[in-house]
């Protein structure tokens, strides 16, 4: 039956995705596992988790302006996907924070957040992933309705920018700017991207009722 | 083969202090080695175990005793010591120096001492390395970024040097310049400091016969990447106090500004004494992590005031505000 092949292969798609986006979660699980994280496999750990969660996020934000622009449609199914991974990738950054760097010290953790906003600007971010994860349970979907969730999921650009502020603030005063201005930069351009898109949108409108 | 005495190296204080296992072992494989390739293997004491084509030579040394000098606590190893390292005029990663460091041209290496002295001087590496008897010491090295090592150093008190030249009484301070070869250092094209990487010390803290003026570490030479020829080592200060690379020391009047200091002001002080009750802003400075202790899941140590040096060097800042002086 057509109907069931086609299924399928979806179904194949999508796990190979999945796969590829735990690659670099089990990449540093088996690093951790045999000592390959360096001298300092904590700080490593830490910094690896914060790369990929917003390498997730940028991949996340991807999805869209590549879908419009390439016409990858079948892109569209898997940006919520991509945004969990981003949500997984920051949880387990915000976790090794709290266990390997700081030992699960909850007193000193929370003084960490008082004292280095810098901290507590990746806390909120993480928040706002949170948010948008919970949010992202298919039923809870339904229950507030397509426009409500959407509204809603636009948090993802104030996370894009606490996780880059996060990253600039972190780096700042060791002058180390080279990847937070790759990360900004991306950031940037899938926003024009959108912002482009929209714009030319609204003129072809305004010319086809220019036209009726 | 060079056999090793009491006196020539190394010497483990206490039976705390026996030789961790995978050194001991990595010495039987070097003995292995050895006696099935039939190859003409130095093995100079403990530390030379990690021995590679690094272009180290090994140093006969004499144990120092200058107070303070001998850290009881297990050593990092060499393998972390030299692959863990800050020194940005080869890259901003900590692995970059040991791959990119290796471009250093150690020889021909001269000091150049000037300023506010009687006697200036244009020292060649040669004979710096023969000016006074090299000893090892062992101290705590803490980095501004909230790790520490242990580190068995070999050089003698920067006093040694300082004498010679003679400083004249309106000398106040110290300023160390290092290496800028835009030919064999990468890292200045990053335009993150000001190069040449500069530091500063007060005379009296120069003259403290901690401040080491560093040779080698491990029982040999030092390698490119922890800022061979020469270096400084002052133990109750960050890390990055410990000017790499040394090519001109300077006494002068005025306070030199020195090159974090100018990068970030407020983040970096003239003093930069390892201090618990200072945070620094993106690194709370009360505790720290010893490299190379129980991976993962190793407690993080608690930060010593002039990290634990106080005994010795805490009479150099009576009366200053440490909180303003930083």
């Amino acid at each position: 039956m057509p109907n069931t092949s086609r299924f399928s292969a979806k179904s194949v798609q999508r796990l190979l995705l999945h796969l590829l986006c735990l690659v670099p979660a089990a990449w540093l699980f088996y690093l951790a596992a045999t000592n390959g994280l360096g001298a300092n496999p904590a700080e490593a750990l830490l910094r690896s988790l914060g790369d990929w969660a917003i390498r997730f996020i940028c991949i996340a934000l991807a999805v869209t302006p590549l879908r419009q622009w390439l016409r990858w449609n079948w892109l569209a199914a898997y940006r919520r996907m991509f945004g969990l991974y981003a949500f997984f990738y920051a949880s387990l950054h915000w976790l090794a924070y709290v266990v390997f760097d700081m030992g699960l010290d909850w007193p000193s953790i929370v003084d960490d957040l008082i004292k280095r906003p810098f901290i507590l600007v990746g806390t909120l971010a993480w928040l706002i992933l949170l948010t948008l994860a919970i949010t992202s349970i298919p039923k809870l979907i339904r229950r507030m309705g397509g426009k409500r969730w959407q509204m809603l999921h636009r948090a993802v650009y104030g996370a894009a920018a606490l996780a880059v502020l996060h990253f600039w603030w972190m780096r700042s005063g060791k002058n180390n700017f080279a990847e937070v201005w790759l990360y900004g930069l991306i950031l940037a351009a899938l926003l024009a991207a959108r912002w482009v898109f929209q714009k030319r949108k609204q003129m072809q409108a305004a010319a086809k009722a220019a036209r009726a | 083969m060079l056999i090793r005495t009491h006196n020539a190296g190394f010497d483990h204080g206490s039976s705390s202090d026996i030789t961790p296992q995978h050194l001991y072992m990595s010495r039987r494989e070097l003995l292995k080695l050895g006696a099935a390739g039939g190859s003409a293997l130095a093995v100079g004491g403990a530390w030379a175990q990690a021995a590679k084509s690094d272009g180290t030579q090994p140093m006969s040394t004499v144990r120092s005793t200058v107070p303070g000098a001998i850290s009881m606590e297990t050593p990092t190893s060499f393998q972390d010591a030299s692959t863990y390292n800050n020194y940005y005029e080869f890259g901003l990663d900590k692995s970059d120096p040991a791959r990119y460091a290796h471009t250093l041209q150690t020889r021909p290496w001269t000091v150049k001492v000037e300023g506010l002295v009687n006697k200036p001087k244009t020292f060649d590496i040669e004979e710096l390395l023969k000016l006074s008897a090299q000893e090892e010491r062992i101290y705590r090295l803490r980095c501004v970024e909230g790790w520490s090592m242990v580190i068995p150093w070999v050089g003698y008190s920067l006093s040694k040097l300082l004498a010679q030249v003679e400083p004249q009484g309106s000398a106040k301070y110290v300023e160390f310049v290092t290496l800028a070869d835009s030919k064999t250092m990468p890292g200045l094209r990053s335009g993150v400091l000001d190069w040449p990487y500069t530091e500063g010390l007060r005379m009296d803290e120069a003259m403290h016969p901690l401040s080491l003026l560093t040779f080698g570490m491990y029982g040999k030479t030092l390698t490119p990447q922890n800022g061979a020829p020469v270096r400084l080592v002052l133990p109750w200060k960050y890390g990055f106090k410990s000017a790499k690379s040394i090519v001109t020391i300077r006494v002068v009047e005025k306070q030199p500004g020195t090159a974090w200091n100018k990068a970030a002001r407020n983040e970096y002080g003239f003093y930069s004494n390892v201090n618990p009750d200072v945070p620094h802003p993106r690194w709370s400075q009360a505790t720290e992590r010893r490299i190379g202790e129980g991976g993962l899941f190793a407690k993080r140590h608690k930060t010593l005031l002039f990290n634990g040096y106080e005994a010795q060097v805490g009479q150099l800042y009576a009366g200053m505000d440490l909180r303003k002086d930083y």
